[in-house]
């Protein structure tokens, strides 16, 4: 009785039919190039006004803020290396970045890349809960500082930030400041379940991506608030307001649109479904594994984030256990690279190197069940118990 | 690039991560101790760990003193699916056939071990060798152990 479960949707989720049904007619008839006069130029010209008015909504936005993308790392770049570029200080010293040590690598590899072209960049640590707070943001702030990129809901354990305090702050700190500082975050993880409103959140920038929302892959968006400058990371046309060059993907961007707005129909339903099923899931876990313990705050999480450490057994090997009954999860610990460190997420946590490689994320998501859940925890139990037997940790 | 490593991002096909034979030793892995052997088990104990990976390896050995052939090998790892299979795997080379002698199984390479396994992604290859460090220190500890008796 070998089941398929899948608990990997801050990985990717699949697509929903109704995202997938509204995109087929772009890949076949509608085929056209949105920037062509003629009749299926302006067909597709008018799904891209569409979707754009749709998704601009979402953000609370005006459709000249919103920038359709290749998908959330692109959104991210975009957001990070166009400002800080389009901005820069004059002088030695280009300008100041306020960032966490628990942001996902699309926001560190590009606060890296602008750390060699001259900027400074602050790493602020957040707490064993993966929380930073907005006194921390206030205090890192120098007078050099242009930008600030804190993840809204982290990808691995699924913390969420006090992005709309951080914002207030930022926002008070910005009156009669000459270069006022501009304010990133990543919500690819949190677009499904939390508001994405930039006022609220007093953001201007926000990555949001559509293959974390059962929409298709290699599609984002970017909300700009209107006025702030950026400088394009990928040339060869007028495209989307000369932000992003290429031709628009039409597909790709009304399925995000579709998905976004499916997500934010069923966003309280779901959440109370889930958050109910994750805090059960845990709760199972942690009462049936001893030295279990869960990563992450308990409460401050995303509905469908668990994010567990098996002390004494390395994450690869029960992903890969589980994967043998059917079950597809995740592993933080990266042992695969030249540099064999375990996730910088969770030793930001301040847990054991040991214990960091143990750590198992599983992401519920649309198609998840109870049934799901009971048969994970039963292999779970197995696995942890068979993989610790070999285990040459305690 | 060496003969014995191969990336299996380079292959079509992928019926699983590894090879058939890592996946075989990873779910049937051989010669694992559950439980921590007692003194008189075992002749030596060798003890390695890989502190920035976190895997810890620990390989018991006893030795037939007549012939200097491994008569027996007990292990424990924490680690990745490679690494308990390359211990399994090694495990089996220097017992099976009557055993190596403690001269053979020194000599022993991760390479070797990587061969048997139908090779290893280059990325993984540093998680094939703390099998045979352990190896090497519990066989130093037992001639340690001969000479200070």
């Amino acid at each position: 009785m070998k089941k398929e479960v899948y608990l990997d949707h801050a990985s990717t989720t699949p697509i929903d039919p109704l995202v997938l049904r509204a995109m087929l007619p772009y890949l076949k008839s509608h085929y056209g190039n949105a920037s062509a006069i003629y009749r299926i130029g302006r067909e597709a010209k008018n799904a891209l006004v569409s979707a754009r008015k749709s998704v601009a909504n979402v953000f609370g936005a005006r459709e000249n803020e919103v920038v359709f993308t290749g998908g959330g790392s692109e959104s991210i770049s975009l957001a990070l290396l166009g400002y800080a570029r389009a901005n820069a200080l004059k002088g030695e010293n280009k300008g100041h970045i306020i960032t966490t040590n628990a942001e996902h690598s699309a926001v560190l590899q590009a606060c890296e890349q602008l750390q060699k072209e001259g900027y400074k960049v602050t790493y602020l640590p957040v707490d064993n809960e993966g929380l930073v707070t907005p006194a921390q943001v206030v205090k890192a702030v120098n007078k050099n500082t242009i930008l600030v990129s804190v993840i809204y809901a982290n990808n691995e354990i699924g913390t969420i930030a006090p992005i709309g305090a951080i914002g207030r702050e930022i926002a008070k700190i910005n009156i009669g400041r000459a270069h006022k500082i501009a304010f990133h975050t990543d919500a690819c993880q949190a677009a499904g379940y939390l508001n994405l409103h930039a006022n609220d959140l007093k953001a201007d920038l926000i990555s949001i991506n559509a293959s974390k929302l059962y929409g298709p892959k290699g599609v984002g968006a970017l909300y700009v608030r209107d006025g702030k400058k950026l400088q394009p990371i990928i040339f060869g046309g007028m495209q989307e307001m000369s932000k992003r060059a290429g031709t628009e993907n039409i597909a790709g961007i009304v399925g995000l649109k579709v998905a976004l707005e499916l997500a934010l129909k069923r966003r309280l339903a779901e959440t109370k479904r889930l958050t109910k099923m994750r805090d059960y899931f845990v709760e199972q876990i942690v009462k049936t594994i001893p030295s279990a313990r869960l990563n992450g705050h308990p409460l401050k999480r995303l509905p469908n984030n668990v994010n567990v450490s098996f002390s004494g057994i390395e994450g690869e090997s029960a992903v890969l256990y589980l994967d043998a009954a059917g079950i597809a999860c995740s592993t933080g610990s990266a042992c695969n690279s030249t540099v064999q460190k375990p996730s910088h997420v969770i030793l930001a946590l301040g847990i054991s190197k040991s214990d960091a490689h143990s750590a198992v994320r599983f992401t519920l998501g649309r198609g998840t069940t109870m049934k799901d859940l009971e048969y994970t925890l039963l292999h779970l139990q197995e696995v942890v118990m068979k993989l610790r037997a070999i285990s040459a940790v305690k | 690039m060496k003969k014995y490593a191969y990336d299996v991002k380079d292959t079509n096909d992928r019926k699983w991560l590894y090879s058939e034979t890592i996946k075989d030793h990873f779910f049937n892995p051989r010669n694992f101790l559950a439980e921590e052997p007692k003194n008189e088990e075992f002749d030596a104990l060798g003890v390695v760990d890989h502190s920035m990976c976190g895997d810890v390896m620990k390989m018991w050995i006893k030795v037939d003193k007549k012939n200097n052939k491994i008569k027996k090998v007990g292990w424990k790892t924490f680690g990745c699916a490679p690494a308990i299979s390359a211990t399994s795997m090694l495990s089996v080379m220097i017992s099976e056939k009557g055993g190596m002698t403690l001269e053979e199984a020194y000599k022993i390479t991760p390479s070797a071990i990587t061969k048997r396994m139908g090779g290893l992604p280059l990325r993984k290859v540093h998680c094939s060798v703390l099998g045979d460090q352990a190896l090497r220190k519990a066989i130093d500890n037992y001639k340690k152990n001969q000479s200070a008796d």
